[in-house]
């Protein structure tokens, strides 16, 4: 029986380990051609998620879907982590106006429901690849940062640093010294519970049309398309796609979980 | 009680604030895109049927000589005397195509709301007071998997089982097509789908939150004392007491993603709703219709937060007799 | 007289994290043993972190869910089981706990105090014991956090002797309080033991130890180090560990010797 931080460790491992995997595979193999004398098979040894109406393998435009996302997910996540870090610490370390400023901009970011907020965002680049990286990255950092504004502003309080500031040690190295370091750790289990929610939030923002171009091989894009099929009864072009970018979702999911798990005192010596 | 109504007061200025920022980024972002509204086919079918008088108000809007400030603080005057513009694509004004479409939702929103509270509360309680056992695994085994899985594609799935291979279920829309007025029951019926989709994935997230917070309950030392005094019915005197604010909380903090899910899950189901309505004005660029659906949105999640706020005093005997004796 | 409680040969441990990823454990309380009397004040003295309320959890089975204990503990001749202190919690046996946080801030003190019943006696009886310790029957409708400090230790030991028990585990239950309200809480325990309970107090306080209690346990790295009488203790007599003539030698009163 392992321990729960062994565990843990195995899981990012194992998630870090299907990440690169999916893109490896996505990267390699070549576009997913069609093929007219194979359409519309349904799973079978050759096409395990069956094929398209054009012949294409499901299994190959699944992997270069998911390939796309987890991409766009990484980006995504971090430019979100890194603005809530910086919004969240300016906003504890500043106070004052910056601190309202930057606490009704969580608000109002808040306000608007995330798949809204990425449509519009996407509209004002014109939607495509840039709209849906925009929208995504600019929507999710509110949540962190509240949690790292309130952070950064107990640790103000901690006695060590009130004394650091009284014996003229300067704010920058306070901030980068002592404050940044300890918000490291919320950090990381942010980004990591960030990217399913920036992964999800891609994949939906395209299947409405307002993401990634039908010419992508978009895990949105697919979805959107077998739309059309469904009633038909060709339930593999939803449910493989589907599933392969749950289950994926899910393993970081569960990582990022089990880490909050780990840092938070309370639970941590479970 | 002069206390409280100065905390209400001071919310609802917050709110309007709110409401006007909102306003103007959502202007900003459809001002910055280069789809121009007028140019797109949309646009330009619905000049032709519009009066002068209505293109002129839609040039003074959107058209590409009145600077973006004046045009913002035109749209802001119209709204502040409730008229938030005509709608390119529905050819009605916008307020009107908002209230028939949201009655719609309504349905399918309050619904959603009811059951994904109520069964995340529970799932949430069961989870945390079985702690580390089995069913507290299960839980929230299932809540992250169904929280890792896009709304979308639950309504796809739902679909593919109830509508496509048991016929046992419509596959979309809000009635029956070509079909005059629908009964309750046939309403029922088409709502049901999008409805479940809906509660699912609202209640996973209740769930998991709720069960957070029944831990750190059980951790308290209100509870070890409990305990230690052989209390019975702990979990229902102690625990659902104290679990019933952050349980309000979190349940008026769901709404924006509910009606964020319910974009979506419209979207699968063909349900006339205004999710859809929203989707159908972005792909159209049919800017004042997007721009009222995202005010009245946040109107909504913002009423919902203030309705949290004054919940809680009405709760909370710390907020409640502390006003009091102040 | 034969004890009403004994513990013996009591250890505690929790699963830790080191640095790293290994876990081990670590023990708080190894090999403690006392026993309390009825109708005597038993006082376990030891440093802050001891891991004294440990010793409290266990007896009464609510350690915390990463704890482990071993050891025998006897209360009334008879071993005390999961199941028998899941009976005798709150009938028998009752703590009485540091401070506040340990009443449900959402529930009125009446209620807490009666734990739940309505019935006319256990409102009398309510009634009875507030009055008892000084408290109106307005109390009855306060909240927690309109209590004063003093007030709420009043109101801990009012829940404890509710159902009149025959042990009474008190964990710090002076902390913040002035020397007059804390000698008036200790009053309150001499008082119980007197009508026959036993009474464990667990502190950290040695001055106030020596003026209640009949007998003193000292506490050092989880273990007993001592058990004397407050007048043994005073006079140095029959002290065996070191570290309990360290501890005297620190009294105020001693401090030329």
């Amino acid at each position: 029986m392992k321990n729960r931080r062994q565990s843990t460790l195995l899981l990012l491992l194992l998630a870090g380990g299907a990440l690169c995997a999916v893109m490896l595979a996505g990267a390699l193999q070549p576009d997913a051609a069609a093929d007219f004398s194979q359409k519309n098979l349904p799973p079978c040894l050759a096409h395990p998620f069956g094929t398209d109406w054009l012949g294409r393998d499901m299994l190959g435009r699944t992997l270069a879907g998911l390939s796309l996302s987890i991409r766009l997910g990484l980006l995504t996540s971090a430019v979100s982590a890194a603005a809530a870090l910086a919004l969240g610490t300016a906003s504890a370390a500043l106070g004052g106006w910056v601190d309202s400023a930057i606490s009704w901009l969580i608000d109002l970011v808040m306000g608007v429901p995330h798949i809204l907020l990425i449509m519009l965002i996407s509209l004002a680049c014109g939607r495509g690849f840039w709209g849906v990286t925009l929208g995504v990255a600019l929507s999710h950092w509110p949540a962190l940062a509240r949690v790292l504004r309130g952070e950064a502003l107990q640790l103000r309080q901690a006695p060590y640093l009130q004394m650091a500031r009284r014996m003229g040690v300067p704010w920058g190295r306070v901030l980068t010294g002592h404050i940044v370091p300890h918000l490291l750790p919320q950090l990381w289990a942010g980004l990591i519970l960030q990217f399913p929610h920036a992964i999800l939030h891609e994949a939906s923002v395209t299947f409405l049309g307002f993401g990634l171009p039908p010419e992508e091989p978009a895990i949105g894009v697919i979805l959107s398309e077998s739309m059309a099929y469904l009633t038909t009864g060709r339930w593999w072009l939803a449910l493989f796609p589907g599933l392969t970018l749950a289950a994926t979702v899910s393993l970081f999911a569960l990582a990022g979980e089990r880490l909050r798990l780990l840092l938070a005192p309370a639970s941590a010596q479970e | 009680m002069s206390h409280r109504l100065q905390f209400t007061a001071k919310k609802l200025v917050r709110m309007a604030l709110l409401l006007l920022g909102v306003s103007l980024t959502a202007f900003l972002l459809m001002n910055a895109s280069p789809l121009d509204p007028l140019q797109t086919n949309v646009g330009q079918a619905a000049l032709g049927s519009m009066s002068p008088e209505q293109i002129a108000k839609l040039e003074e809007y959107w058209g590409a000589d009145t600077p973006a400030a004046e045009r913002y603080l035109s749209w802001l005057g119209s709204a502040l005397r409730g008229d938030l513009g005509v709608s390119l694509l529905y050819r009605r004004p916008v307020l009107e195509v908002i209230g028939q479409r949201l009655s719609t939702s309504l349905w399918l929103l309050a619904c959603a709301w009811v059951l994904s509270g109520a069964l995340g509360l529970g799932l949430g309680l069961l989870a945390g007071a079985n702690r580390g056992r089995w069913p507290d695994r299960l839980v929230r085994g299932c809540c992250l998997t169904v929280s890792s899985t896009p709304a979308f594609w639950l309504g796809l799935l739902l679909l593919i089982v109830f509508a496509v291979w048991l016929k046992i279920l419509p596959i979309g829309m809000a009635v029956p097509i070509g079909g005059g007025q629908a009964t309750l029951l046939e309403r029922l019926r088409h709502a049901l789908l999008p409805g479940l989709t809906l509660s699912i994935t609202g209640a996973a997230n209740i769930a998991l939150h709720t069960r957070e917070k029944v831990v750190d309950v059980l951790d308290s030392d209100y509870i070890l004392f409990a305990r230690a005094r052989g209390e019975r019915h702990i979990l229902r005197r102690h625990v659902l007491r104290n679990v019933a604010l952050p349980a309000v909380t979190l349940q008026f903090a769901s709404i924006g993603e509910l009606i964020g899910g319910s974009v979506l899950v419209e979207q699968v189901f063909s349900y006339p709703g205004l999710g859809q309505a929203a989707v159908s004005a972005g792909l159209g660029s049919d800017m004042p219709l997007l721009l009222g659906i995202t005010v009245v949105t946040a109107a909504l999640v913002f009423g919902g937060s203030l309705t949290a706020d004054l919940l809680y005093g009405a709760i909370d005997p710390r907020i409640r007799k502390g006003a009091a004796a102040q | 007289m034969e004890p009403i409680l004994s513990v013996e040969d009591l250890s505690v441990s929790f699963a830790r994290y080191d640095r790293g990823l290994s876990r081990r454990s670590l023990s708080a309380l190894r090999g403690l043993s006392l026993a309390v009397e009825p109708g005597q004040v038993l006082a376990v003295v030891g440093e802050s972190g001891a891991g004294k309320s440990l010793l409290a959890h266990a007896i009464l089975h609510i350690l915390p869910r990463n704890a482990q204990a071993s050891g025998t503990i006897r209360y009334g001749g008879a071993s005390l089981t999961r199941e028998r202190a899941e009976v005798l919690r709150g009938r028998e046996v009752a703590l009485i706990p540091q401070g506040v946080t340990f009443l449900d801030p959402m529930m009125k003190v009446g209620s807490q105090i009666r734990r739940g019943e309505n019935s006319p006696d256990a409102r009398a009886r309510c009634r009875q014991v507030l009055e008892r310790y000084g408290l109106g029957p307005e109390t009855e409708e306060l909240y927690p956090f309109q209590l004063s400090g003093g007030m709420a230790r009043r109101v801990l030991i009012a829940c404890a002797v509710m159902e009149s028990p025959r042990l009474i585990i008190a964990d710090e239950p002076t902390p913040g309080l002035d020397a007059k309200a804390a000698g008036r809480v200790l009053g309150h325990f001499r008082e119980l033991a007197e009508q026959g309970a036993g009474v464990l107090f667990i502190t950290h306080d040695l001055t106030l130890a020596l003026s209640v209690a009949d007998r003193i346990t000292v506490l050092y790295d989880g273990q007993t180090a001592d058990t004397v009488s407050p007048s043994q203790f005073r006079a140095g007599t029959g002290l065996t560990h070191p570290y309990t003539r360290a501890l005297r030698q620190a009294m105020p009163e001693n401090d030329f010797l």
